[in-house]
């Protein structure tokens, strides 16, 4: 058996997610992020913040919705059942904060097979509300045995 | 921020996450994927038992990475990681790392995520604005 690579190269319809102080809080708290920006208007305004502003990794929060369809799109194929997330990066640009208003758009950047392995690469890209982009994430899932 | 040359460690961070903690973060992140919450559905699938979220993991690297930069979120601008090994809860997890070079204003460090022996996430770079 052999991957699948005809889905290579399409976009999925993008996704619009409202970042709200309270969820950033609820993610900070989480992680064990104890900086008041993260929790705290008035402390995020007096650091040159709009608003709360998200930790960088809240990206997931609101880039992974865009995700979901590209993920389980039958012309990608993946078989779940042996899939693991394998790598992951994200570049971040402006800052996401409370009351922004992010669009992400997914796209399939490659799908290959190495050793065995099946390599999905997915790109998603988030900008605000003002057109800024604030986060570029490239997501690899790996299937063995394809 | 402190002075970072290369070759120094990063302060770093160690973490046990409690039993509920996949719980918590599913619900932070919108990740409710069964084999994270649900250990009856984690054994059905062959592991052990319910497993860490590995961006719960990531996120453990950025606070790390970001600490080096007095937890302002803003000078992080780039963090790439590889999810090696399966996290468990009730487990201690150490955030180690190391400055790889310091150029044109940002500071790269290589970053490991660990429980003991077991390198759950490894070639992890992050990359600081100074």
């Amino acid at each position: 058996m052999t991957v699948k690579t005809e889905a290579v190269g399409k976009e999925w319809p993008a996704t619009t997610y409202e970042v709200s102080k309270e969820k950033i809080g609820e993610y900070a708290r989480v992680i064990g992020l104890d900086n008041p920006v993260h929790l705290d208007r008035e402390a995020a305004r007096a650091a040159g913040y709009r608003d709360v502003v998200a930790p960088p990794m809240f990206c997931v929060v609101y880039s992974a919705p865009a995700l979901g369809p590209a993920m389980f799109d039958p012309e990608v194929g993946m078989n779940f059942a042996a899939m693991v997330h394998g790598s992951q990066e994200f570049e971040w640009g402006e800052p996401a904060c409370s009351g922004d208003e992010i669009t992400t758009s997914a796209k399939c950047l490659e799908i290959f097979e190495k050793d065995g392995k099946g390599f999905y690469v997915f790109e998603t890209r988030s900008v605000n509300q003002d057109g800024a982009e604030v986060v570029k994430g490239t997501w690899t899932n790996i299937v063995r045995g394809v | 921020m402190a002075d970072l040359n290369v070759g120094d460690t990063i302060p770093g961070l160690r973490v046990t996450p409690d039993k509920y903690l996949p719980h918590r973060y599913a619900g932070a992140s919108g990740d409710f994927n069964p084999i994270h919450i649900d250990p009856e559905f984690a054994k059905a699938v062959g592991l052990p038992n319910t497993i860490l979220h590995g961006l719960y993991m990531m996120g453990l690297v950025a606070r790390a990475a970001t600490d080096v930069a007095d937890g302002d979120p803003r000078k992080l601008k780039r963090l790439s990681v590889q999810f090696r090994g399966m996290g468990a809860p009730e487990t201690e997890i150490a955030v180690t790392g190391t400055v790889n070079s310091v150029a044109d204003g940002r500071v790269i460090i290589d970053t490991v995520a660990a429980q003991g022996d077991n390198q759950t996430i490894r070639n992890a770079e992050a990359e600081i604005q100074l």
